[in-house]
C-alpha cells in the first residue's frame, strides 16, 4: 500500500545528517527524515521549507542532487533569525519540513538545446541540482555553460565542486567576482560581462538565471542583447514566502503567488512587474 | 599575406562599417603580443591606442598607495580596452596588466583620429560604437557598486 501523501501544512521530522560549512556565511545541511517515510523526489528548481523548532520557519531552495532520494540537500546563507539559528545545528540535530513545492527549472524542455545557467551568489544552490540532472543526461543537452558571478573568492560557492567541473571537457564554467584578493586570477566584473563572449548559440539555447533580482534583470537584458529570445529565459523568483501553498499571499508578485506558480517562471511572464517599486 | 582585414571586418564591434572604412582602419593597426605580466599600458602615458583582444585575459588595475593593486576589472577575447586615445587629454587613467600571454590588434589612436576628423561619417561611426561600449562598462560598474551578492538583511 501506498504511504498517503504529508499534509503540505505538517512539518516532518528530519535530523542533520551532515554539515558543510561553505563560506563565512553559507553552509549546506543533508538531512534524513528520522521515520521510514517515503521518499520525496523532487525536481530541480523547487524548495522545501525548512521549520527550526523554536525560531521559524523559512523556504530555502534544494540544492540536493535529484537522482538520489535519500536524503535532501540545502545551502542556506545565515541573514536573518531563522537561518542564523539553522547554522549552529549540528549532526543530529532536528528540524521540520514541508515540501517539495513550486514550479522548476526547464531540465526537460531544455533537451536539444544548449544551457546557459547564469548564478549570482547564493543563487548557485537552486541551480547545481539542475546542474546534477542536466550532466547525468548529458547526451541530451548542447553545450552547458555556467556562469558564476560572486562578491569575492572567499564567497565562491561550491569551490571545489566547480574546479570538479571545470575540468570536465563537455562543460564550460565561468567564474567572476566583484571584488578580487590579491591573488585572485580570474575574472573580475559582474557577471553579466560574462555573457558576450561565453560559448552557446543564441538561437538555440535555453537560459536558467538565479541570484539577486537586479542581477536576474541586467542578466536577462544581456542574454536578449546576445541573441536569446525572451521566452527561453527562465528566472528563479524570491519573496517572503510562508504557506508555500498559495493560501497567504505574503509571496504575491503582481498577480503571481511565488511559492505557488513559481519559484521559477518564464521570464516573459514576470518581467513587467520586475523593477516596479511598487510591487 | 594574410591581412588583418577579415578578422576586422568580421569582428562585432567593427561589424557593418563600409569596406572603405575598414581598409583606412587596416592601415592604423598592427598586431601584437603581450606576455603575462606584461604592461599593455601604464597610467598616466599617452594613450596612443586602443586593443581589440584575441586572446587572454588583461586586467585593469590602479595603484593605490594604502591598498596597493586593485584589479577593477577583467577584459578578455573578443572584448575592446582603451578609449582614451579619444577623449582628451589622451593619457590613460588606468593600468592594463596581461595576467596571462594575450594577444591583440592594436589601432593607431592618432592615426584614427586624424582620419575621424577628414571624414566625420567614420568618426560618428567611431562614437557610437564606443559610446555602446562605455554605456555597457558603466552598467556594469553601477552593478558592481551595489555589492548585490552580500547579505542585506530585510
Amino acid at each position: 500500500m501506498n504511504a498517503p501523501s504529508p499534509d503540505p501544512m505538517v512539518p516532518v521530522p528530519y535530523r542533520v545528517q551532515q554539515v558543510w560549512r561553505e563560506t563565512h556565511d553559507t553552509f549546506t545541511l543533508e538531512l534524513q527524515p528520522t521515520d521510514d517515510l517515503p521518499e520525496r523526489p523532487f525536481i530541480p528548481g523547487q524548495f522545501n521549507m525548512l521549520y527550526v523548532f523554536g525560531a521559524g520557519e523559512v523556504p530555502i531552495s534544494i540544492s540536493g542532487n535529484p537522482n538520489l532520494h535519500t536524503a535532501l540537500v540545502h545551502t542556506t546563507r545565515a541573514v536573518g533569525q531563522v537561518t542564523n539559528a539553522m547554522r549552529r545545528l549540528k549532526r543530529g540535530g532536528m528540524l521540520g519540513v514541508r515540501g517539495p513545492f513550486g514550479s522548476h527549472w526547464p531540465v526537460q524542455e531544455a533537451e536539444g538545446n544548449d544551457v546557459v545557467i547564469v548564478a549570482g551568489g547564493i543563487g548557485l544552490a537552486p541551480l547545481r541540482s539542475a546542474l546534477y540532472h542536466l550532466l547525468s543526461q548529458r547526451e541530451k543537452y548542447g553545450k552547458i555553460v555556467l556562469l558564476y558571478g560572486t562578491r569575492s573568492p572567499s564567497d565562491i560557492l561550491y569551490r571545489k565542486e566547480l574546479e570538479h567541473w571545470r575540468a570536465h571537457l563537455d562543460l564550460d564554467v565561468q567564474v567572476t567576482v566583484d571584488r578580487a584578493s590579491d591573488d585572485w586570477r580570474g575574472n573580475v566584473g559582474v557577471v553579466t560581462t560574462l555573457i558576450p563572449r561565453a560559448p552557446f548559440d543564441p538561437l538555440n539555447a535555453t537560459a536558467m538565471v538565479c541570484g539577486p533580482e537586479v542581477m536576474m534583470r541586467f542578466t536577462a537584458q544581456e542574454l536578449q542583447r546576445r541573441g536569446i529570445s525572451s521566452e527561453s529565459i527562465f528566472v528563479s523568483m524570491e519573496r517572503n514566502m510562508q504557506c508555500a501553498v498559495g493560501f497567504c499571499g505574503h509571496c504575491q508578485f503582481g498577480p503571481k503567488f511565488i511559492c505557488k506558480d513559481g519559484p521559477v517562471f518564464h521570464y516573459n511572464e514576470i518581467k513587467e512587474w520586475l523593477g516596479k517599486r511598487e510591487i | 599575406m594574410e591581412t588583418l582585414e577579415p578578422i576586422l571586418a568580421e569582428h562585432p564591434f567593427l561589424k557593418g562599417l563600409e569596406p572603405r572604412f575598414i581598409q583606412l582602419i587596416v592601415g592604423c593597426a598592427s598586431n601584437l603580443r603581450f606576455n603575462t605580466g606584461e604592461y599593455l599600458f601604464r597610467e598616466g602615458q599617452e594613450a596612443g591606442q586602443f586593443y581589440i583582444l584575441r586572446h587572454g585575459k588583461v586586467a585593469i588595475e590602479l595603484a593605490a598607495a594604502e591598498r596597493g593593486v586593485i584589479n577593477i576589472q577583467t577584459v578578455g577575447e573578443g572584448d575592446i580596452l582603451g578609449w582614451s586615445w579619444l577623449i582628451p587629454p589622451y593619457s590613460w587613467r588606468f593600468d592594463a596588466r596581461a595576467l596571462e600571454l594575450t594577444r591583440a590588434i592594436a589601432l593607431d589612436g592618432k592615426c584614427l583620429r586624424a582620419k575621424c576628423e577628414e571624414d566625420h561619417q567614420l568618426g560618428y561611426e567611431f562614437l557610437k560604437r564606443f559610446s555602446h561600449i562605455i554605456a555597457q562598462r558603466l552598467e556594469a560598474t553601477r552593478l558592481q557598486l551595489l555589492d548585490l551578492y552580500g547579505a542585506h538583511p530585510k
